[in-house]
């Protein structure tokens, strides 16, 4: 066990080097020299140069790169191009917003995912079954933006429930978090239903229904435990793709995260934030996997030793 | 799988289907046997029917604008509505379906390609070179969902084209992947080492004999993730970063919508249906196709 995790841990280190390298390329293959952008159109040379100087833009790319990766293990991103601040004073409120988001969007897929891909495999190809898995289907086909304005349209224009945008008061939570959510309990609940009944086939839930264990016995205790173990995996990749997911979803409901100052900035080629996105994301998703494979591992050796 | 490959041999005799057509009649028996993947291949058809010779039928251009008419609910005379331009949103949606069918669908294909090429060698060659591009993979993979799309974008510039370039780099790895394992499955069959043995080309084998005996594994992969990229596509549209104004793709269709949602409920909504639509077919047959090969299933 140990040395699988010494081995993963090994695995991430090429992966994030390569992640680093490409979020520090994306502001040398834009096009336009930074200084430029920075100091505006009709800068004189002089200026140029001397924001060139300050940051280290003169220097050779390997020198500029050794850099970004000192200062990004300290998470100073630099300033951001439009408003001066440090990139990490803008970025960690709005990430907390969007890290929010995703972690209630993650708990809401699991819970409504794991209760119907239950409920789909006790009940196999009846109506409750077809039913769940046929909307199970939409969620998984439904753009979640459209969905959002959906939800918004009813909730908020027309029943007035629920106040449209904004994020904080459990009212505003609502909306995102089913938005953003459903997809993923889409994807869980076909991942628990194939996994369930992948189990219930197998000659141990034979043998415990044989021994007159009640079926509630059965599915709870004996089968539902090693369903789980894929879903497992599943929920570890939903997280990711969630936390990138909310990007459309903060748009919708005009929420103010890591997703909306990322489009913002993008438009706005303010890059040492979009870096500093990027790179917040895509390093916790690559330790989320890390996190997810161990867990599986552990998981499975269980069932190794019963 | 195992039992059907000694049969390509005799591809080499006269008078017998090539691999890629046998292939094709294979995967074209195994698709009729399963009903989901029937009905999300005629949706498929439909919808592409639908964007070829919809445009023509609908009368109006889809740029019309109109003030007399603007942000009018469904009617008789506008199916769908018309936006705050006066446009007729069914003439736009109908001309959206094709565009935003094609980026998917062009996206998957470019994407596909390359995954496709790499995942061969890869899995063909092993060694050194399998190592270097299934690393360059995970590096992709480790950026989640829209985030690598959107990354690229910020280089790229916000354009139509550059949403295509942008998705189809996101759809790489995911090929590269499953062709790769299919390839590690398949090269180490003994009808793969009859052909060595009999001195053909590497080019050949792989072309001839690998790659049709995964057509499967990559058609299923192409349908599926068309249904990604078309959400891909449009989400980024939507964001602003993809088809710019005036054009009716589907997801700048709904964020023009999202502007007039307290007046006009209307304009979002038959955008988002019809990529739900597209999207629907795609998964509907990919699912069905994946069920119909995968021999633990077909119990």
């Amino acid at each position: 066990m140990f040395q699988f995790i010494v081995r993963r841990l090994l695995q991430i280190i090429p992966v994030l080097i390569g992640v680093t390298i490409l979020v520090f390329s994306l502001m040398h293959l834009s096009p336009g020299n930074p200084a430029h952008i920075i100091a505006g159109e009709s800068a004189p040379p002089s200026t140029v140069k001397q924001i060139e100087e300050r940051l280290g833009l003169d220097d050779p790319i390997p020198v500029q790169y050794f850099n970004f990766i000192k200062d990004a293990a300290t998470l100073d991103f630099g300033n951001s191009w439009r408003t001066s601040l440090p990139v990490s004073e803008e970025l960690w409120p709005k990430f907390w917003v969007t890290f929010e988001l995703a972690v209630y969007s993650t708990i809401f897929s699991i819970f409504l995912g794991l209760i119907a891909g239950i409920i789909s495999a006790v009940r196999k190809y009846s109506i409750a079954d077809v039913s769940i898995m046929l909307i199970a289907l939409f969620g998984l086909s439904m753009p979640n933006f459209w969905f959002g304005l959906m939800l918004m349209q009813w909730f908020s224009i027309k029943l007035g429930w629920l106040p449209p945008t904004g994020w904080g008061t459990p009212e505003q939570i609502i909306m995102p978090v089913i938005t953003l959510g459903t997809m993923g309990a889409a994807v869980i609940a076909r991942m628990t239903r194939s996994s369930m009944l992948d189990v219930i086939s197998q000659d141990y839930i034979r043998t415990a229904r044989a021994k007159g264990l009640s079926e509630r016995i059965v599915i709870y205790r004996h089968a539902l435990k090693n369903a789980l173990i894929p879903v497992v995996t599943v929920i570890g990749l939903q997280f990711g793709s969630l936390l990138a997911g909310a990007v459309l979803t903060e748009s919708v409901f005009a929420i103010n995260g890591m997703g909306k100052l990322i489009v913002d900035r993008i438009l706005a080629r303010d890059f040492p934030v979009v870096q500093a996105s990027v790179l917040v994301i895509s390093v916790i998703f690559v330790f989320v996997n890390l996190i997810v494979d161990i867990s599986y591992k552990f998981l499975n050796k269980r069932i190794d030793l019963d | 799988m195992s039992a059907e490959p000694a049969n390509n041999i005799v591809t080499e005799a006269p008078k017998v289907d090539g691999p890629f057509k046998k292939a094709f009649k294979d995967f074209y028996s195994k698709l009729r046997k399963n009903k989901s993947a029937l009905v999300g291949g005629y949706l498929i058809i439909i919808l592409i029917i639908i964007a070829l010779i919809g445009p023509l039928l609908t009368s109006q251009d889809p740029d019309a604008v109109d003030y007399g008419v603007k942000l009018q609910s469904p009617s008789a005379e506008h199916w769908f509505g018309t936006d705050h331009h006066g446009r007729d949103i069914f003439t736009r949606v109908i001309h959206g379906l094709g565009i935003t069918m094609s980026i998917g669908i062009t996206a998957t294909m470019l994407g596909g390609i390359v995954g496709v090429f790499l995942g061969l060698i890869s899995g063909y060659y092993g060694g050194k070179l399998d190592t270097i591009i299934m690393r360059i993979m995970d590096i992709l993979l480790a950026f989640p969902g829209i985030l690598l799309a959107l990354a690229l974008i910020s280089i790229l510039g916000a354009n139509l084209q550059n949403v295509i370039i942008a998705v189809a780099i996101f759809a790489i790895p995911t090929f590269a992947r499953i062709v790769r394992g299919s390839t590690l499955a398949t090269k180490n069959l003994e009808y793969i080492d009859a052909m060595k043995a009999l001195g053909a080309s590497d080019t050949r084998i792989i072309w001839k004999h690998i790659l049709p005996n995964i057509l499967s594994p990559i058609i299923v992969q192409g349908s599926l993730f068309i249904a990604t990229a078309v959400l891909s596509a449009s989400g980024l549209s939507f964001l602003g970063m993809g088809a710019q104004p005036p054009s009716p793709e589907l997801g700048a269709l709904l964020s023009d919508g999202r502007d007039f949602m307290w007046d006009a409920g209307h304009i979002a909504l038959f955008p988002g249906l019809v990529i739900m639509l597209i999207v629907l077919a795609f998964n509907i047959f990919g699912d069905g196709l994946r069920d119909a090969l995968d021999p633990k299933m077909n119990k």
